[in-house]
């Protein structure tokens, strides 16, 4: 009892003379507790969401059997319908069909359309059985009705018997809301229809996207899975839920990982604000722990106590973070909705549930790095020898180990090695780790630095100047250097975490542009069926829009799904005139690609994304198979080629070789240049002019790439969103640990002005200490965030999302970012000094401590 | 009570300071150390306080070794047997001056009702009646000090060790300050020593010790030597 009020005494004591520091420390860990809770909150809604919706409309059965390609033919329905141990299978006809009408309000989305077979579905999908009007029975077989579920009906703001258009291809069909859907997610937009009307109404007569299978009570189901894809081969993927689950994990992991360590970032900052305000705590009272071993408190007592006070901080942090967290990932997932700009999880309305687990965790996390922040000053005091440490003057003496360069060094080196290390699951879990040495290592560094540097600055200017505040500022840079490494490790872990961050977000906008200038050469853009699945243009159309005044040239481009891992997101094919000799004409090729003289002729050539380099191993030159036609040749590498717009792998092959494999003669997108003198608005009034120009949508390149960008700093806000938590933090560490330094040194001060030191001199000391110290520090936090930029460009990006991109620095924002420091360091300083000079003299030197 | 046997202690930067030194301080006993400065004088308190360990021999604390104790059993030795007094004070500046003077209590193990009596005791025997939830920001140099030494006698130690602790004082108040002291160690049957370069602070001892070179030496304080000896 009287060790804990003790320890009560002691820590309220602390905590009332220095309230501000203790606040900002809390602050900084509600920030990074915070913000790595909300973003784990409000991915983990959205994947459970989203998740939740994609397991939803693969209803009850067992297993599903897939094309490789988005639609197969429906004559193994009945094959499956009689196999042995099969007890139903339910056909299902999936598209995203677009809508025609108000385009403007809705944007391009399109409307998930299941087309049923009613009678199969009520088994295994019960819950997507249409409801129609009483007097209406036969509407769920009805060829023009489609049932939509709630969330559809209100976005597209219809009701029973409305008429409701879509797009399929070039042409406009007319449906009718014959009612709405037995039951589904909030949120979930989607058309159900019997599925022979579909078949028929969007032009996929005898197609089919998956059968489900229902498997009969003892049939071992991976026995069953196994022998069925042997049977079905290579044209074929049998799938389970689960499958579909890790698709989905799959496709979202990178991001949700990278945004939750960007948080974590946050939080380091945060774990270093705390190590500096404990740490010039300690040195503040050092005396004061003196005392107290002297009076009989052991050196575990007064390790326990340090140790309780961060435990504290880090705890109320934590709560307040927890809470923050909550609140902000409600309003986000409000907001923004539940994939944060990114498009990762559309068409899901996820709402915040508190997680007790993830609380525990971050709470635990947040806990966990305090206390590694006040394990170091902790320790430093409870092993200091008590008789020493009554003698004023042994301040920088407490600090005098953080000048060991060697612990830094090796933090360094094995930061530089880990970047060699491949991914881990698809993760750049090294580079994260690199990243972390790399900031601690440079930190580490500072003091041996700062004396480097200020030592000799100090010498120069004892020469060459008589002017006392120069002298006074650089004496104390000098020959306190551990104490000004850790004001100088404030500025330097925030400024090279946002110059990190800033570098690469820079990097990839601008080799996005590139790559969207490289990708966009022709004058305009030609596209049918807004992103839907259904038809695009015939042969016919193709031939009329080739032949429209004031076209001079037109490719067209025919993209598809095709799945090669059931467990992966699916690839996308694209196929397209490529100038087989120099296809960089066409491709933003990635290094050189094989000249048709070495190409195998017994293969066709592709061109592949470097993410199919990453995850399927399609290195050039390698012989590959796809499944692409009845009985397709074998494929060959061709090259490799950039692609910023399908982050899960993209092949692109020439649009002949795709026609003749497949047989498929439809396209769904065309690139037109036009003849000299022709305008924009005049080619695109002929195209409007023909018999289908209604259904076809038109964008200029800069549109295109307006838009794109825009996408892209969307998917960025958040980023920008944790840089800016990570300067706040940054500020109120200099903030911090400026005023703690001041603080203390109140004694010196009074000193000073005993010795005729004016206050505006005192003043002029401290701003010229706190402006030498974060240009220092802004200068080295550069340099460790250009480091650390490299790591995310050529490392973490890479590893992550399966894309290179070249290195790019932002001059304008991080000399911003950098005047904003220095001024506000400078400020602070000024600020702190004028409290500290504010007192009288003989007061200040009369201080017991 | 305290036994000093043949103790040496050099510093770091190669320069001896004690050289095999014995004493015996017996139980009640008062006395004050003088000698030049860098003779040794602090360095000798920390040696018995168990702060530093001799380089040779041995300090005894009613026949316990104390540098054979860990650090622990040194610290629960200091705390209990031995009260502190600075030239400083070191008075904790953000607890009142009842907690600054409990310390010792709460770091003892002290029950709540036995520390409010003792510690206002003390308060009482300091001069400091009423003022117990002052700070000490609102005292001035001669009641800090009172507060060190009722802090340093609170838990009723056996030993009390003071360095220099009326050399931040006016006579005046350095005079009260040692009669202070010597009341309370004669009144709680403790013993005393106390590091001064005072001649009157250090008259106020039962005996008066000179440290040299070559050992303490017991010297009469209205001998004339002992301005003979810089002090």
């Amino acid at each position: 009892m009287t060790s804990g009020m003790l320890s009560r005494w002691l820590l309220v004591g602390e905590w009332k003379a220095h309230l501000t520091q203790a606040i900002v420390a809390i602050i900084a860990i509600a920030l990074g507790v915070g913000l790595g809770f909300s973003i784990h909150l409000i991915n983990t809604a959205a994947f459970n969401e989203f998740s939740a919706v994609a397991k939803s409309l693969s209803g009850q059965s067992d297993l599903q059997v897939r094309g490789t390609q988005a639609t197969f033919d429906e004559s193994l329905y009945p094959a499956l319908a009689q196999h042995s141990g099969v007890e139903l299978a339910n056909p299902v006809l999936e598209l995203d069909v677009a809508i025609p009408d108000n385009m403007e309000t809705r944007g391009n989305a399109t409307l998930k359309i299941l087309g049923l077979d009613i009678f199969r579905a009520v088994d295994i999908a019960p819950d997507l059985i249409g409801i129609p009007a009483e007097d209406r029975l036969f509407d769920i077989l009805a060829d023009d009705a489609i049932f939509l579920s709630p969330a559809a009906l209100e976005w597209l703001k219809v009701k029973r018997g409305d008429p409701l258009k879509f797009r399929v291809g070039t042409q406009t069909i007319t449906l009718r809301v014959a009612g709405g859907l037995a039951r589904t997610r909030a949120g979930q937009r989607i058309g159900v229809m019997d599925i022979g009307a579909a078949q028929w109404r969007l032009q996929r007569i005898g197609q089919l996207s998956r059968i489900e299978l229902k498997l009969m009570q003892g049939v071992n189901h991976d026995r069953f899975k196994v022998a069925l894809t042997q049977e079905l081969g290579a044209q074929y993927v049998v799938t389970e839920t689960t499958d579909q689950e890790a698709r989905v994990a799959n496709m979202s992991r990178a991001y949700r990982v990278n945004l939750n360590m960007l948080a974590l970032m946050a939080l380091f900052t945060g774990t270093f604000l705390v190590f500096s305000t404990q740490a010039l705590s300690v040195v503040r009272r050092r005396h004061q722990f003196a005392l107290l071993r002297v009076l009989g408190l052991t050196r575990r007592q007064l390790l326990k106590q340090i140790l309780l006070e961060g435990a504290t901080l880090g705890a109320i942090g934590s709560l307040i973070g927890l809470i923050l967290g909550y609140a902000a990932a409600a309003a986000a997932l409000n907001i923004l909705g539940g994939d944060l700009g990114s498009g990762f999880f559309p068409g899901v309305q996820p709402s915040a549930h508190f997680d007790p687990f993830a609380a525990t965790i971050f709470f635990i996390l947040g806990l966990g790095v305090t206390l590694l922040g006040s394990a170091a000053p902790a320790w430093e005091a409870a092993s200091a020898d008590p008789a020493p440490a009554l003698k004023s003057g042994s301040e920088d003496v407490a600090l005098s180990k953080l000048a060991t360069p060697w612990p830094a060094l090796v933090c360094l080196g094995l930061g530089g090695l880990l970047t060699q290390l491949p991914p881990i699951f698809n993760l750049p879990v090294f580079g994260y780790l690199a990243v972390t040495l790399l900031l601690i290592g440079g930190i580490a560094l500072m003091p041996r630095l700062s004396a480097l540097i200020f030592s000799p600055a100090f010498l120069i200017t004892a020469k060459s100047t008589s002017k006392a505040v120069p002298i006074l500022a650089l004496a104390r840079l000098a020959n306190a250097p551990n104490q000004a490494a850790i004001a100088l490790g404030g500025v330097l872990a925030s400024f090279s975490l946002v110059a990190a961050m800033a570098i690469m977000v820079t990097s990839f906008r601008v080799s996005v542009d590139d790559w969207l200038t490289h990708i966009l050469p022709a004058d305009l853009y030609v596209k049918t069926a807004t992103s839907g699945d259904t038809r695009g243009l015939t042969p016919d159309e193709i031939k009329t829009l080739a032949a429209t005044p004031g076209i001079s040239r037109a490719d067209f481009f025919r993209s598809s799904q095709l799945t090669l891992d059931p467990g992966r997101p699916n690839i996308t094919v694209i196929a397209r005139p490529i100038d087989r000799v120099d296809p960089a004409n066409t491709l933003p090729m990635m290094g050189e690609a094989i000249t048709p003289a070495l190409l195998p002729k017994d293969a066709i050539p592709i061109w592949v994304s470097e993410a199919m380099v990453d995850l399927y191993g399609y290195t050039p030159g390698k012989r590959v198979t796809l499944p692409i036609g009845v009985s397709p040749p074998d494929f060959v590498v061709a090259g490799v080629w950039r692609d910023y717009g399908r982050q899960f792998g993209a092949i692109q092959m020439r649009l002949a070789d795709y026609q003749a494999l497949s047989g498929d003669q439809i396209v769904n997108d065309a690139a037109l240049w036009l003849h000299a003198g022709v305008t924009l608005e005049q080619a695109i009034e002929s195209l409007r002019h023909l018999p289908f120009g209604s259904a076809l949508e038109f964008s200029e390149p800069g549109q295109i790439r307006a838009l794109s960008l825009n996408i892209f700093d969307r998917s960025f806000a958040v980023t920008y969103l944790l840089e800016t938590v990570a300067i706040v933090i940054g500020l109120l560490g200099v903030a911090a640990s400026f005023s703690a330094q001041t603080l203390a040194r109140t004694k010196e001060f009074g000193i000073l002005r005993h010795i005729g030191v004016t206050r505006r001199q005192i003043l002029g000391m401290l701003a010229a200490e706190g402006g030498l110290l974060t240009a220092l520090g802004i200068v080295l936090g550069f340099i460790l965030g250009l480091c650390i930029s490299l790591i995310l460009v050529f490392i973490v990006n890479p590893q992550s999302f399966h894309w290179t991109m070249e290195l790019s620095l932002p001059w304008r924002e991080l000399i911003t970012v950098a005047l904003a420091l220095l001024v506000s360091a400078s400020v602070t300083a000024l600020m702190s000094g004028r409290h500290a000079v504010s007192g009288k003299a003989i007061r200040a030197v009369r201080e017991d401590w | 009570m305290l036994e000093l046997r043949h103790i040496g202690k050099g510093y770091a930067n190669g320069r001896q300071v004690l050289t095999d030194l014995s004493y015996t301080l017996n139980a009640g006993e008062y006395v004050a150390i003088m000698g030049e400065s860098g003779v040794g004088k602090s360095t000798l308190l920390n040696l018995i306080a168990g702060l530093d360990t001799p380089d040779t021999g041995e300090v005894l604390i009613d026949g316990i070794a104390i540098s054979l104790l860990d650090d622990d059993a040194a610290t629960r030795l200091r705390r209990k047997e031995f009260g502190f007094v600075f030239q400083a004070f070191h008075i904790l500046p953000h607890l009142t001056l009842r907690q600054n003077i409990a310390l010792p209590l709460l770091l003892n193990g002290i029950s709540g009702k036995r520390i409010e009596e003792r510690t206002e005791q003390m308060l009482v025997a300091a001069g400091l009646n009423g003022r117990g939830q002052h700070f000490p920001r609102q005292l001035s140099g001669g009641e800090l000090q009172r507060v060190a030494i009722a802090r340093a006698l609170v838990h009723r130690p056996k030993l009390i060790l003071a360095d220099e602790p009326t050399g931040n004082l006016d006579p005046d108040n350095a005079h009260d300050i040692l009669m202070l002291i010597r009341a309370e160690i004669k009144e709680n049957g403790a013993s005393g020593i106390i590091v001064t370069h005072s001649h009157a602070a250090a008259t106020t001892a039962d005996r008066v010790l000179l440290l040299t070179k070559d050992g303490l030496h017991p010297i009469n304080t209205a001998d004339s030597t002992i301005s003979g000896q810089g002090i």
